[in-house]
């Protein structure tokens, strides 16, 4: 198939990722302000988690990609602890304290999982075959990209159809309004976070089948591209995160196949500075009201 | 026995005595308004009685229950809303979800929550043209009377308003305090904070005055309306 739309859909696969990702900034910062940096290691979490949940698959003849499950509990689990233990006692205080609480959880995730897993770097079996099929297209693409547009959708219908996702919307726009129709915001800001580190584990998955390699700092670099994704689609929006993430996934894969594969990450990382200078609020970004 | 009951509230904003003591007492049916300047702690009073703002001490008694701890999303299942100062209407969201959310804390039949749209968009006329709109869209005038409106969703018995007039063109006044006088006919106590005391007076019951955390003076709306003092600081005579 023609070269440049294989790197396209490749593109498409590795943006996927970083907008599953991505989706979990944004709507932790739309809630609570708050730049999650310990969001990329829960992928790490995830992947771990599913790393020692294969040989059981494999042993009980199960496919492996059901290490799905258990990552997404724990994961789920993780986000809303991380939220209730380290960032709800400093809702009150000033935003750069949680901030720095953040990198603090970040580094003691990645800290924990060198001490305990160890520091080197651990292979993954075949998830779903990367082989290519007749339409040149590998399942693994399809399924990642696949997987990741119905997700956003049903992220999208709950968000504006049912009444707690609603009441998300709410508690992200305005505390006392919400309180005052009844809402509880910690129980919202809960939601949130569980969501986020639900789409972080299914990041992880996706992640694990791509590059089959995992190791304790490998959530860093997709999460700072993915907070950059969030960041370029407008942080706060929910499709602004998507189509940032498939724009920074298509960059990144395009720079690799037609300059050099050592330039992605620079590329990605201009990006980020361009947005800051001519368009700080993202593709999809409101103007920033400033809460009371 | 009074539906409300404030006794000897005290709040601090840090080393700030916000309030020094407040009591007051709002019976059912009755329409009670605090008036006084700007700073002198008539909001800080309705965000400690709906539990957005902790008191130091002295308690809020709610129908004979104590519920000076109660936090602010579970007032509205004893039958308390409150209005917010500067409305805050949720403009990211449609004004028809802005309803919906205002009823949050409703467990009814289907059919009944849709009544009470129903009589929501009957009440408010203009409000069913802009149904789909988003929130932040409306007027002034329009955004309040949809945070009454969320506010009413809730089925409450006691509503609160903070400066609901605040703002507005003479005419979503006149609108506003029509609104007041129809909910209170229709049973509705109601406890309301406002800069235009000459407005307030004249629709309620009973006033107290607040001034600098205190409460000043008390009365029917009619003895306030007629003090000299009360005439000379608010009334602008």
């Amino acid at each position: 198939m023609n070269y440049f739309i294989t790197q396209t859909i490749n593109g498409l696969s590795l943006g996927s990722i970083y907008a599953l990702i991505a989706l979990g900034y944004t709507m932790v910062y739309g809630i609570v302000q708050l730049i999650n940096f310990a969001h990329g290691d829960i992928i790490m979490v995830g992947a771990y988690v599913s790393f020692f949940t294969i040989p059981t698959l494999q042993s009980m003849g199960l496919p492996l990609w059901l290490c799905i499950i258990p990552a997404l509990i724990i994961c789920t689990l993780l986000g809303v602890v991380i939220e209730r233990l380290a960032y709800r006692p400093l809702r009150e205080s000033p935003r750069i304290a949680n901030l720095i609480t953040a990198i603090g959880v970040s580094l003691l995730l990645q800290n924990l999982a060198m001490k305990f897993i160890g520091t080197e770097s651990k292979q993954i079996g075949v998830i779903f075959s990367k082989q290519e099929t007749a339409i040149g297209i590998s399942p693994n693409t399809i399924i990642i990209i696949v997987t990741t547009i119905i997700l956003t959708l049903l992220l999208q219908a709950f968000m504006k159809r049912t009444r707690t996702g609603k009441s998300l919307v709410a508690v992200s726009e305005d505390y006392v309004a919400s309180k005052l129709c009844g809402i509880n915001v910690d129980h919202a800001i809960s939601i949130t976070f569980a969501i986020g580190s639900a789409l972080a584990a299914v990041a992880a998955l996706f992640y694990i089948s791509t590059y089959q390699q995992i190791n304790p700092t490998m959530g860093s670099l997709p999460g700072i591209k993915a907070f950059i994704a969030a960041v370029l689609g407008g942080i706060g929006s929910i499709p602004g995160a998507v189509i940032g993430g498939l724009i920074l996934g298509i960059c990144e894969i395009f720079t690799r196949a037609y300059i050099s594969s050592q330039l992605a990450d620079a590329v990605v990382f201009g990006i980020l500075i361009i947005v800051l200078i001519f368009k700080p609020a993202g593709l999809f970004g409101k103007n920033v009201k400033e809460k009371v | 026995m009074a539906m409300l009951e404030v006794n000897d509230l005290n709040v601090y904003y840090g080393n700030i005595h916000a309030l020094k003591g407040i009591s007051l007492a709002v019976n059912e049916g009755e329409i009670v308004s605090l008036i006084g300047a700007n700073g002198a702690g008539k909001t800080t009073t309705l965000q400690t009685i709906s539990g957005i703002i902790r008191a130091k001490s002295g308690n809020i008694i709610f129908d004979g229950k104590d519920i000076t701890k109660e936090r602010a999303h579970n007032m509205c299942r004893y039958g308390i809303a409150q209005v917010p100062e500067g409305r805050r209407v949720f403009s990211n969201l449609t004004v028809s979800d802005n309803i919906r959310l205002g009823a949050y804390t409703i467990r009814d039949t289907v059919e009944a929550k849709k009544a009470d749209r129903k009589k929501f968009f009957d009440r408010f006329p203009r409000m069913r043209e802009r149904k789909r709109q988003l929130a932040g869209t409306l007027s002034g005038g329009e955004q309040q009377m949809l945070a009454m409106g969320r506010a009413i969703m809730s089925r409450p018995r006691l509503l609160i308003l903070d400066e609901p007039s605040m703002g507005l063109s003479p005419i979503f006044v006149q609108e506003i305090f029509d609104t007041i006088l129809r909910l209170n006919k229709e049973g509705v106590t109601i406890l309301l904070v406002e800069q235009n005391a000459r407005m307030a007076l004249r629709i309620s019951d009973r006033a107290y005055v607040i001034e600098t955390g205190y409460i000043k003076m008390s009365g029917t709306a009619k003895e306030l309306a007629n003090n000299e003092e009360v005439k000379r600081a608010y009334l602008g005579a």
